[in-house]
């Protein structure tokens, strides 16, 4: 595992940001790291790059704890926009490629790689302030990966772009992964981390609640709607053991299940009352699961 | 170190490469130039308005007693003057009107009283003349002096000896203590500097606090100390400016020196024998190279702490209020000292880190003092700085990760602790 967090708790004062978090994240893995406003997102990423330090536990990074000697292997996009706004795109992004341990002729080719790429090669001479939000972000994003970093840590990346932006980044992203970098995201857009990342954590409160690959996510979940659609009477599967709740249509009736298992009881009893026209287990989406668990929290 | 020098030379490029530095850079030369050239330009102003000095001027005169014309106009004409005295025949009345019309700048009636004793009358337009009355009156009243010396069959000699002026000089005997002469010569230069030290500490660490919130206000001080540490970064910052503020005081002495090198034909005269650049002391300009170093590092580390600890521009004024009142106050103390240096307070007040930039300087420049003292006063700030670049680095450490409201020095104790996790 190239990304090392073990038992990390941050305390301040009396406010603990964050509490016993351990995650891991292997080379050429992208994975997603949610939680609500608040929740330490932010913190935990600053105890990564080596700006705060862990109360308890260890950070490490091949193997090594972070720190400046590592950065230029680090690529870090910040939540708010963390530019000049006065000091012109060219500019800007060497400066920025040269803290990263660039040369300078380097930085001004894969500078005019990536403008190129993200298609704002014009903007090069006008300064950030004259740009839109949505172009801005995209120079933030060209900031933290023109360096080639092995370890991305991208802190909503994705705000700010509109859909073609989205697909132009995601691309990028998924193009670092296969490279073999290892990514770790957050975001809100619980869309984005499903089509992702292999894995995830949701924090709440500093603490972690969900853990694990998406699917292991799911199925732990538990809680999965099964779909039936039939001509036949089907009051009695309502009595089935594992069946949570039922939800009568017309077509037939959509049950909320304990387990994959109970969906697979429902096909059996329904098939045995005559012939069913639909039969299908919806997954729940990562965005019930997150309301769902981070929302028990706070009620 | 490759990070130093990356931020450094950000810091330094980004402000030299900015409008408004090249502007007041440029029109800071150009003063110095014209400052060095006025009595040229004052001198081409005069021939070109006035370059009919050869047809002098008139000035009407209505005499009363018949006889003060005369002796007027002689009095004018040994004394070579510009002026040209003219007997009129109008009255009082028409020349007064003549006078309010624009037609006539001014006019005197001359009239001696019982006791024989001039009595003059000068009228003009404005109160605010000054040149030709004083003229008037002095050359009135060496006539009447002669008037009064025949009436009393004084001789000339007489009058010579009556009014000959008394030997005054002033001397002190302080083993610190220039001589009159030499202490307002030293005034001028030791002022322009003093001041030049002034501005510039004001100006730069002012500078440095708003750089450091305007990069936490936008963000980018995240990325900045993810890859450099927030030490380097203040340090870098603090000596980038400070080269700013130094590549500005260079241009400025080279115009200057240009300047005064130009016109050195007319360095011995007038404004300038005043300021006391006719004989200028090497020693005191690189006193003002020093204090003025000292005293910015001195400001700047502490403007960076200071700037650390806001989230927003808009409160940048606002924290840095107690340190701009003590660099004004080290001005108040410098400029009373200007007078008399001597004084106790000054001396303390010049052994006092934050004063001592200005006050010591002044010190140093106006008086002999023993080495030790600079020396002292140097050292006191040397360890001043190291002080506060050792607090000030656990401060920003801490301070550039804190946003919210906070605008108030209690912050400091947060920011140390915030650092230190």
């Amino acid at each position: 595992m190239s990304l090392l967090l073990e038992n990390v708790t941050k305390q301040f004062g009396d406010f603990t940001a964050v509490d016993d978090l351990t995650l891991s994240v292997g080379k050429g893995t992208m994975y997603g790291f949610l939680g609500a406003n608040g929740a330490g997102k932010t913190t935990t990423f600053r105890m990564i790059l080596g700006l705060l330090n862990a109360n308890e536990g260890r950070i490490t990074w091949n193997g090594k704890p972070i720190s400046y000697a590592t950065s230029p292997e680090i690529g870090y996009l910040p939540e708010e926009r963390g530019l000049y706004p006065k000091m012109k795109v060219e500019e800007q992004l060497v400066f920025l490629a040269q803290l990263r341990g660039m040369k300078k002729p380097d930085a001004k080719m894969a500078m005019n790689k990536w403008l190129e790429r993200m298609e704002i090669s014009h903007y090069a001479n006008k300064k950030v302030e004259e740009l839109s939000k949505g172009n801005q972000q995209k120079i933030q994003v060209i900031a933290s990966l023109m360096h080639n970093p092995q370890l991305l840590i991208l802190d909503e990346p994705f705000s700010g772009l509109d859909p073609i932006n989205v697909e132009m980044l995601k691309e990028a992203i998924l193009q670092f992964r296969n490279d073999g970098a290892t990514i770790i995201f957050s975001s809100h857009r619980m869309d984005h981390v499903e089509e992702l990342c292999e894995q995830l954590s949701i924090i709440d409160k500093g603490k972690q609640i969900v853990s694990g690959t998406l699917r292991e996510v799911k199925r732990s979940f538990g809680k999965q709607n099964v779909r039936i659609n039939s001509d036949n009477d089907l009051a009695h599967l309502a009595t089935i053991a594992g069946v949570i709740s039922v939800q009568k249509s017309i077509e037939g009736a959509l049950y909320q299940v304990e387990s994959e298992q109970v969906g697979n009881d429902l096909l059996t009893a329904a098939l045995k009352s005559g012939p069913v026209r639909h039969f299908g287990i919806e997954e729940p989406s990562l965005q019930d699961i997150f309301i769902e668990k981070v929302g028990k929290q706070h009620a | 170190m490759r990070e130093f020098m990356i931020i450094f030379k950000q810091a330094f490029m980004t402000k030299a490469k900015t409008k408004s530095f090249i502007i007041t850079t440029s029109i800071m030369i150009a003063a110095v130039f014209l400052f060095a050239n006025m009595e040229k330009i004052i001198d081409t102003v005069k021939s070109a308005t006035g370059g009919d000095s050869d047809s002098a001027e008139v000035l009407q005169v209505l005499d009363e007693s018949g006889v003060l014309a005369d002796r007027l106009k002689m009095q004018f004409e040994s004394n070579e003057s510009d002026f040209k005295v003219e007997l009129s025949d109008k009255t009082e009345k028409e020349l007064t009107d003549l006078v309010k019309e624009g037609e006539m700048d001014s006019f005197v009636t001359l009239a001696l009283d019982n006791k024989n004793t001039i009595q003059a009358n000068y009228v003009s337009m404005s109160a605010m003349e000054f040149n030709l009355p004083m003229m008037l009156q002095e050359a009135l009243q060496s006539i009447q002096t002669e008037m009064k010396a025949e009436e009393l069959s004084l001789s000339g000699e007489q009058v010579q000896t009556l009014l000959a002026p008394i030997q005054f000089e002033q001397q002190s005997v302080s083993p610190s203590a220039k001589s009159q002469e030499e202490l307002s010569q030293a005034r001028g230069l030791v002022y322009v500097l003093m001041f030049l030290i002034y501005f510039a500490v004001i100006v730069y660490s002012s500078m440095i606090a708003t750089e450091v919130a305007a990069e936490k206000s936008s963000r980018v001080m995240e990325i900045l100390i993810s890859s450099v540490s927030p030490v380097k970064h203040m340090f870098a910052k603090v000596l980038g400016i400070g080269s700013l503020g130094l590549l500005q005081m260079v241009l400025l002495g080279l115009a200057g020196y240009i300047a005064l090198k130009t016109t050195s034909s007319e360095m011995t005269e007038g404004l300038f024998t005043y300021l006391g650049f006719s004989n200028m002391n090497v020693g005191t300009l690189v006193y003002a190279l020093i204090f003025f170093l000292l005293g910015y590092f001195l400001f700047a580390t502490l403007a960076a702490l200071l700037g650390s600890l806001v989230s927003r521009t808009e409160d940048v004024q606002q924290i840095i209020m107690p340190m701009t009142l003590l660099i004004v106050a080290a001005f108040m103390i410098a400029m009373t000292g200007l007078g008399n240096p001597e004084m106790a307070y000054v001396k303390y007040a010049s052994f006092f880190p934050f004063f001592a930039p200005l006050v010591m300087f002044l010190r140093v420049g106006m008086l002999e003092l023993p080495v030790w003292e600079p020396l002292l006063s140097i050292a006191i700030m040397l360890v001043t700085i190291f002080i506060l670049g050792f607090f000030g680095a656990r401060v920003y450490r801490g301070g550039v990760l804190m946003y919210g409201p906070s605008r108030s020095l209690k912050d400091i104790k947060k920011a140390i602790q915030l650092g230190k996790e």
